[in-house]
């Protein structure tokens, strides 16, 4: 199916299922331990695989001692790169998955130890004896990004206007350098996979979000037939952007299963996966605002640098800036330096997670600055037109592109509740007891501030399909390659089948994460949601309509509800269609330009009160909330719980993530669960999430669109503005950690 | 729903046995003892209870309780996070207190009972925790849910037993079960998709009826 026009009433309107709080599907073989993930397919005569990693950042391995590791006991074979023939490399990744001679990150793979047992593997892995030539890196972001280039990809750079030119004439200007650390995804299961082969035929039980890009990539790394691979991932124990891709446990399971003539089980030991993997990278960020004394924004300009190994990716954190607020005169500048650390890439709203802690710190300080409320200096600025594409490249003929009247072609946005956002949350948050003087609350010994940000993130599709089966007792199951990565894909998808068939959703199965499967979206960048419900939604149009034909109905009234079909006085239960045999429908919402003519995104607004210790200057979060605008709610439990989580990944960017880099060896030193800190239950409050009532008929058949990503953008900067509130203290160098405050603490 | 890795286990061609005949064969058998250097691998034969049943095993003295019960006794609902006791979701009870089963070694753990999410409550007949851990969606991806349920069912009851916490105003006063008690005692178990907020409303639903 295709979908290039605007969605017209649909069987989803109806919202017996879609849209109903209910409960993940999914959910009793979770809390039961039943749910088997990727290491717990459990594989007769399996042997276990630990993986060594490199101990330099850069430079080549001159010898590597396995003798000794081959005769302890257990052992059944290494891999390394000298052993394991010749591999590809997977066109989503930077760096080799299994490095040597030439070493290019610390902790890259470079041998696997398969033994009979992990104990055994374990204990081997430790006799493997390397002598490293090193070389020097470059591990200092503040040190290469006068080197950074601008990328040959994308659209780094963006200009409107004469920003130079009209930040001079602003009447108040402000210019300031922010800094966001590395982050890591810390997802709770570490990568993992169990592979086996039966001939040349390669079957990979895994944990990834993207299925076909999973397989298409081991498929060029092992150089073999794309097709000879079965890549499952039925569950997945958080992903965050880290499982987007192909990773050095797959491969190495599927090498180690071929040099053990068995199947060989891996999961990345912790201690390896922040440099092993891929991580959110450290920016420094440049924001410069010129408005005039009333608070309107003349000229906005936002730079950013970052880096990543040679021939990586720069972190596009001045995305929302092209978007978000108004003014005539505007400028972003993407720069990308190159780094020996270990390959970054996504993370949970690449660009804007980043770019927004910096912006909307900015706004609040423009805002004090002005003298004019913060939530007020925003609405002041709100836009219902994208401010940097002056025109569209709307076919005249479509009457989107009427949607500036007076032939203004402005490109809309399709929905932009951003005010109504703010408008909403200051309400129910009490914005307005609000002391806009900072450090003039205390609470004891607490100083307490309130802060806001708002939330944005560029709504994005992907082409999803599905297949869906009939069965002789009326069960409808729905078979995709999409992936649950605990954002509640089985239960939406089975919401979207049960809507359409007119079944209730116990008479759903839902199997996914299976390479045999129809393409899907996947799971990443807030698309997962709407865009594979979207691919069950064109199978199932399949569906009625072989349904329809196979009763006998040509009537354009037909209904589907109550597991009976209907039209007219005419009714017949809907398993009669399938009782000569199983009836299967296949079909891919293939996404048309709609998103072209009329600009998608989602807004939100985030509201945050913090005490600060007046004497230790800890941080601790007293309440949060969220106000998103974001389309259609396709399940508002799994929605919310998509939104807190969010807001704790955003509290700890604002209060404690930092991957800590070595710069003498080149590596990230705090590589584990101990050292990289995430948020505990006891940072975090109860968390209030409001959706505004809204459907985007320009989004997909679904009307939705995403709020997993949304959610975490904006959340760490309304945290920032609420210490500032709180203390009197400005703090431009993310965490906001206690020893950044204490200097410029207001005295006790 | 049912578990749709099972139901792919059961029809691969490719491989011909389930994942249930595996417990007994990827015990570490006593022949695979000596290898060709001579050097000999430290086994040895223990008796527990896990979930009610008396288990006997025989296995490397290395092995962890986390790794007797996921990967000897294929109770794979305990979860290897870290495998360094920095995150929680190996908890499991035993002899009634919550432990990190990766922090431990099988052996240590003679004649003791071990209780495991396996051992609270089926699919088909929830513990109340798992059941209020499905209707406030206390959890996300799944994976920290078994030690947060082995958890949070150990921290009501300790403060039922009047065990004080870090949080605790007076340490000789009965400890309630208040959002700050259960959050500072729920802090060894991280939930990095960020469920805290629900997980703390399904302790409060569970403490309030247990009350």
């Amino acid at each position: 199916m295709k979908f290039d026009t605007p969605a017209a009433t649909n069987p989803i309107d109806q919202l017996k299922v879609v849209g109903q709080p209910h409960d993940r599907i999914e959910g009793p073989l979770k809390t039961t331990g039943t749910a088997l993930y990727a290491y717990e397919h459990n594989l007769p005569n399996q042997a276990y695989g630990y993986v060594v990693g490199a101990g330099i950042a850069k430079g080549r391995i001159r010898s590597m001692e396995t003798a000794e590791a081959k005769r302890a006991p257990g052992v059944i074979a290494i891999v390394t790169a000298e052993n394991a023939g010749k591999l590809g490399i997977g066109e989503k990744n930077t760096a080799k998955l299994l490095g040597g001679p030439e070493i290019q990150h610390y902790h890259q793979a470079i041998a696997l130890v398969v033994a009979e047992s992990f104990e055994q593997a374990r204990a081997a892995a430790n006799l493997v004896r390397v002598e490293y030539q090193s070389e020097k890196g470059r591990f200092s972001l503040n040190e290469e990004k006068g080197q950074g280039k601008k990328p040959e990809d994308g659209e780094p750079d963006s200009a409107v206007g004469d920003f130079q030119a009209g930040f001079e004439r602003a009447a108040v200007k402000f210019d300031a350098i922010y800094h966001t650390p590395d982050h890591s995804h810390a997802m709770m299961e570490p990568h993992a996979s169990v592979a086996a082969w039966d001939g040349d035929k390669l079957m990979v039980w895994t944990s990834n979000q993207m299925i076909n890009w999973g397989a298409d990539d081991l498929a060029k790394t092992l150089n073999i037939n794309r097709d000879s691979i079965r890549l499952m991932s039925p569950f997945v124990g958080g992903g965050f952007g880290g499982k987007l891709f192909l990773r050095s446990d797959i491969v190495l399971a599927a090498l180690g299963a071929k040099a053990a003539h068995r199947p060989v089980k891996v999961a990345l030991q912790r201690p390896l996966i922040a440099n092993n993997t891929t991580h959110r990278p450290a920016t420094v960020q440049r924001i410069r605002i010129g408005a005039s004394q009333d608070g309107k924004i003349s000229a906005i300009g936002h730079e950013s640098w970052s880096g990543d190994l040679e021939g990586g990716q720069p972190e596009n954190a001045v995305q929302q800036t092209r978007f978000l607020y108004a003014g005539a005169d505007r400028m972003t500048q993407t720069r990308l330096a190159v780094l020996d650390l270990p390959e970054g890439n996504a993370m949970r709203a690449p660009g804007e997670a980043p770019g927004l802690m910096a912006l909307e710190i900015a706004m609040d300080e423009m805002a004090e600055r002005l003298e004019i409320d913060p939530i007020e200096f925003r609405i002041l600025n709100d836009t219902q037109v994208v401010p940097d594409k002056p025109s569209a490249p709307a076919d005249e003929t479509d009457p989107q592109a009427k949607a500036g009247e007076g032939g203004n072609k402005d490109l809309p946005f399709s929905q932009r509740q951003l005010t109504e956002c703010f408008r909403q949350g200051a309400e129910r948050f009490g914005w307005n007891k609000r002391n806009p003087q900072p450090a003039q609350v205390r609470d004891g010994r607490w100083l307490v501030g309130i802060g806001v940000a708002a939330a944005f993130r560029n709504n994005q599709t992907m082409d999803s399909g599905a297949r869906v089966r009939l069965a002789t007792d009326g069960v409808v199951t729905v078979e995709t390659d999409m992936t649950d990565i605990g954002t509640g894909s089985y239960t939406i998808i089975a919401q979207t089948a049960a809507e359409m068939m007119g079944v209730p959703l116990e008479m759903v199965e839902v199997r996914l994460g299976d390479s045999t499967y129809p393409v899907s979206s996947g799971s990443g960048g807030q698309w997962g949601g709407n865009s594979s419900t979207a691919g069950v939604y064109a199978a199932c149009v399949k569906l009625r309509e072989a349904v329809a034909q196979k009763l006998g109905f040509n009537a354009d009234d037909i209904e589907f509800a109550d597991s009976k079909v209907r039209a007219g006085n005419r009714s017949l239960p809907l398993k009669d269609a399938a009782k000569d045999g199983e009836i299967v429908a296949e079909d891919t919402l293939e996404f048309g330009d709609l998103d072209k003519k009329i600009h998608q995104s989602t807004f939100g607004a985030h509201f945050v009160e913090v005490g600060v210790d007046s004497f230790t200057g800890e941080t601790r979060i007293r309440r949060m909330m969220a106000v998103c605008a974001a389309g259609r709610i396709l399940n508002p439990k799994t929605a919310r719980s998509q939104v807190i989580g969010a807001l704790t990944m955003g509290a700890g960017a604002a209060l404690m993530e930092e991957l800590a880099i070595d710069e003498r060896h080149g590596f990230f030193a705090n590589h584990d669960l101990a050292g990289y800190e995430v948020p505990v239950h006891a940072d975090i409050p109860h968390q209030e999430v409001v959706f505004l009532d809204e459907t985007d008929p320009t989004s997909s058949p679904m009307k939705a669109k995403g709020v997993g990503e949304l959610g975490i953008c904006g959340v760490g900067a309304a945290v920032a503005n609420a210490i500032y509130n709180a203390t009197g203290v400005r703090v431009r160098e993310y965490p906001i950690t206690l020893d950044k405050l204490l200097p410029e603490m207001p005295d006790v | 729903m049912q578990s749709p890795g099972q139901l792919e286990l059961n029809r691969r061609d490719l491989l011909v046995s389930t994942a249930a005949t595996v417990a007994v064969s990827a015990v570490p058998a006593a022949a695979q003892a000596q290898n060709s250097t001579g050097e000999t691998v430290q086994t040895t034969r223990i008796k527990l209870s896990v979930n009610g049943k008396p288990r006997e095993l025989e296995v490397d003295t290395r092995t962890t309780l986390l790794d007797a019960l996921r990967e000897h006794m294929q109770l794979t609902g305990t979860k290897k996070g870290c495998d360094h006791g920095q995150c929680g979701a190996c908890t499991v009870l035993v002899d009634g207190r919550r432990i990190n089963s990766c922090l431990t070694l099988a052996w240590m753990h003679e004649n003791e009972e071990v209780t495991t999410i396996e051992g609270l409550g089926t699919p088909e007949t929830l513990h109340p925790m798992q059941a209020a851990f499905v209707s406030h969606d206390g959890y996300q991806c799944g994976y920290c849910t078994p030690g947060q349920i082995c958890s949070a069912i150990a921290v009501l009851d300790e403060i039922k037993a009047g065990i004080p916490s870090h949080v605790s105003g007076d340490i000789t006063a009965a400890p309630e079960a208040t959002a700050l008690e259960m959050r500072e005692r729920m802090s060894g178990n991280i939930c990095r998709c960020g469920a805290y907020s629900n997980i703390v409303d399904a302790m409060t639903d569970v403490a309030g009826r247990q009350a």
